[in-house]
């Protein structure tokens, strides 16, 4: 048994009808981690969700989290969760919605006051803790299923796009809280669309399509293990063909954009060197020199692609 | 943990859902109205202009006030928490869905016998006297739990429309008060007539009630208990088991 693993998953997967919406994935989260778990519309990401949360049922394969059997009530007990589609009770309060979720956790009753007040008041609820969720905005709805998810103070977090519709300032509070508690020692599990955003905060992600893990690595080595995406942006003081950029060793292809040159490169640290030699022996001056590093969107786009076109 | 102190923990969990369900279905004034006056009026609607006797009409009318209250808001819950999306966030705590489901009775059975204290204390005022107190006790009680258990039998279906399941739920309870003895005294009704009334559990409880108000039944009280208690195990077991395979399709 490891103790540093946080959540398991062997052969995963999930059929609706024919449709085989998860596909005997496989991966580890160690303890502590703030993992990412992207992917385009209906690749799967909440089907996996639900089935490591126990409100669906695998239909093979296996999942533990902390080692006990995903969807068990030791497994549940340690676990936090912000479902994809969620609400709270709306003819309950704020506070009466934490409370349920603290009661159905067995937390006693003095540690829930506690962590509630701090909770609420830690995502701007307190002032308005006795309305009735029905009176909340989007993102105060939002921000009370986090805070019950964390009411009970889980080891393990599963978040479902938990920022996707809210204004910056909601998802801002969000994402320092998910950072913070993650420095706490908390793992994370975070589906998400924004690549900023898991770019920003995850320490490993997962890029999921069509049922398939197709990518699992930290953001900056995706990016950088997008090849072909990599491009020096250069110009100089005089006119130079482009011809004779595209012979410099390393360089794949040559763009022209308007007074400058994009060079595509599968390494730029050579390039710019490569480029700084040729420009000192032909007595050319460089006057603007950027290296572009592909995004995680672009490794994102590059990778989920590259899966539509086998398919 | 052990199994005991697991089944006792998860009974607690139950209760916080069953309070849960009467602070947001039950509690409202327009369900316990609608409660109360829907049985009187149907009850009425067949019994008035009659020269019906109050110790008749009592037990009859208490009959229906409990088979229709303990099962007005039960089939509803579950079809209703998986449209409001509240649904997925309960079944990720650490409850059984056996949890929810025993919850959801819990509710119903408590809202079921609140309201059946409106017909027995009317009766009371009324001047009927209860010969044996705790026998009827004992059948009120275990008639809401019979009843109150039937409610997530209806919400089986994996819909999640709440009027699907109201039609469902409909269709079987309008039916079995007309058989089980309310209106017409099993005594007076054709062999055929006692075979069908035989198949719902309303009439062993009318039965009873009937014996401690009027004085006499047409069935061993011992029988009537019994027939209680299989059907409750019955819907029990149907409602516990079968959720367990619906509910996770509702998500
Ligand atoms: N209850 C269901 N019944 C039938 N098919 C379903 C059900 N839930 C999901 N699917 C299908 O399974 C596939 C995966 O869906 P899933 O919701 O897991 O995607 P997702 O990655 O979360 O997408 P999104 O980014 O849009 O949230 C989709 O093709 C979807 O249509
Ligand atoms: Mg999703």
């Amino acid at each position: 048994m490891n103790n540093d693993v946080a959540i398991q998953v062997a052969n995963l997967s999930k059929y609706y009808g024919q449709l085989l919406a998860v596909d005997h994935i496989s991966f580890t989260v160690g303890r502590g981690e703030l993992f990412g778990f992207l992917g385009p519309n209906g690749a799967g990401k909440t089907t996996t969700v639900r089935m490591l949360t126990g409100v669906v049922i695998a239909d093979e394969g296996s999942a533990s989290i902390l080692e006990y059997k995903a969807g068990s009530l030791k497994a549940k007990q340690v676990t936090g969760v912000v479902p994809e589609m969620a609400n709270a009770y709306a003819d309950l309060s704020g506070w009466d919605n934490l409370m349920l979720m603290a009661e159905l956790y067995g937390i006693p009753a003095s540690v829930a006051r506690e962590r509630g007040i701090s909770l609420m008041q830690e995502m701007g609820l307190y002032p308005r803790k006795h309305s009735l969720v029905k009176t909340y905005s989007k993102g105060m709805k939002q921000r009370l299923i986090l805070c019950m998810a964390l009411v009970s103070d889980p080891e393990v977090l599963f978040l479902d796009e938990p920022t996707s519709g809210l204004d910056v300032q909601s998802a801002r509070l969000i994402k320092d809280l998910l950072q913070s508690l993650n420095a706490k020692g908390k793992t994370i599990f975070l589906t998400t669309h924004d690549m900023d955003e898991a770019n920003q905060l995850c320490d490993r992600v997962a890029i999921i399509d069509k049922g398939n893990i197709v990518a699992i690595d930290a953001p900056e080595k995706l990016r950088m293990a997008t090849s072909g995406m990599h491009s020096v942006e250069v110009s100089f003081d005089n006119m130079v063909s482009p011809e004779v950029l595209a012979n410099i060793p390393g360089v794949n292809a040559v763009k022209k954009l308007g007074d400058k040159y994009r060079l595509y490169t599968a390494n730029p640290g050579e390039l710019v060197v490569s480029l700084a030699n040729y420009s000192s022996s032909h007595g050319l001056k460089v006057i603007s020199l950027n290296i572009l590093v592909p995004s995680l969107e672009d490794a994102f786009v590059a990778l989920t692609e590259k899966e539509t076109e086998h398919a | 943990m052990p199994e005991t102190a697991l089944v006792r923990e998860q009974m607690r969990r139950s209760l916080v859902i069953a309070r849960k369900d009467i602070r947001i279905y039950y509690s409202k004034g327009p369900v316990i109205i609608f409660g109360v006056l829907f049985p009187v009026f149907l009850f009425l609607s067949f019994t008035i202009g009659r020269h019906l006797s109050v110790d008749f009409m009592i037990p009859g009318l208490l009959g229906m006030v409990l088979f229709f209250t303990a099962t007005s808001i039960s089939p509803i819950v579950v079809p209703w928490e998986a449209q409001a999306k509240t649904l997925e966030r309960l079944m990720s705590c650490p409850v059984r869905i056996e949890t929810i489901i025993v919850g959801d009775i819990l509710a119903s059975f408590a809202f079921g016998l609140g309201i059946s204290l409106v017909p027995i204390i009317l009766g009371l005022f009324l001047g009927i006297t209860v010969a044996s107190p705790l026998i009827f006790a004992i059948a009120v009680i275990l008639a809401a739990l019979c009843f109150a258990s039937l409610g997530p039998v209806f919400s089986i279906p994996p819909t999640n429309l709440p009027a699907t399941i109201n039609m469902i739920a409909s269709v079987v309870k309008f039916p079995v008060v007309f058989i089980s003895g309310i209106f017409i005294p099993l005594d007076e009704l054709p062999a055929w007539g006692q075979a069908v009334a035989y198949i719902s559990p309303l009439t062993y409880f009318t039965d009873i009630a009937r014996y401690s108000i009027q004085g006499r039944g047409h069935l061993p009280v011992a029988v009537d208990l019994l027939a209680l208690l299989a059907f409750t195990s019955l819907f029990l077991v149907v409602a516990l088991k079968l959720h367990q395979k619906t509910m996770p399709r509702r998500i």
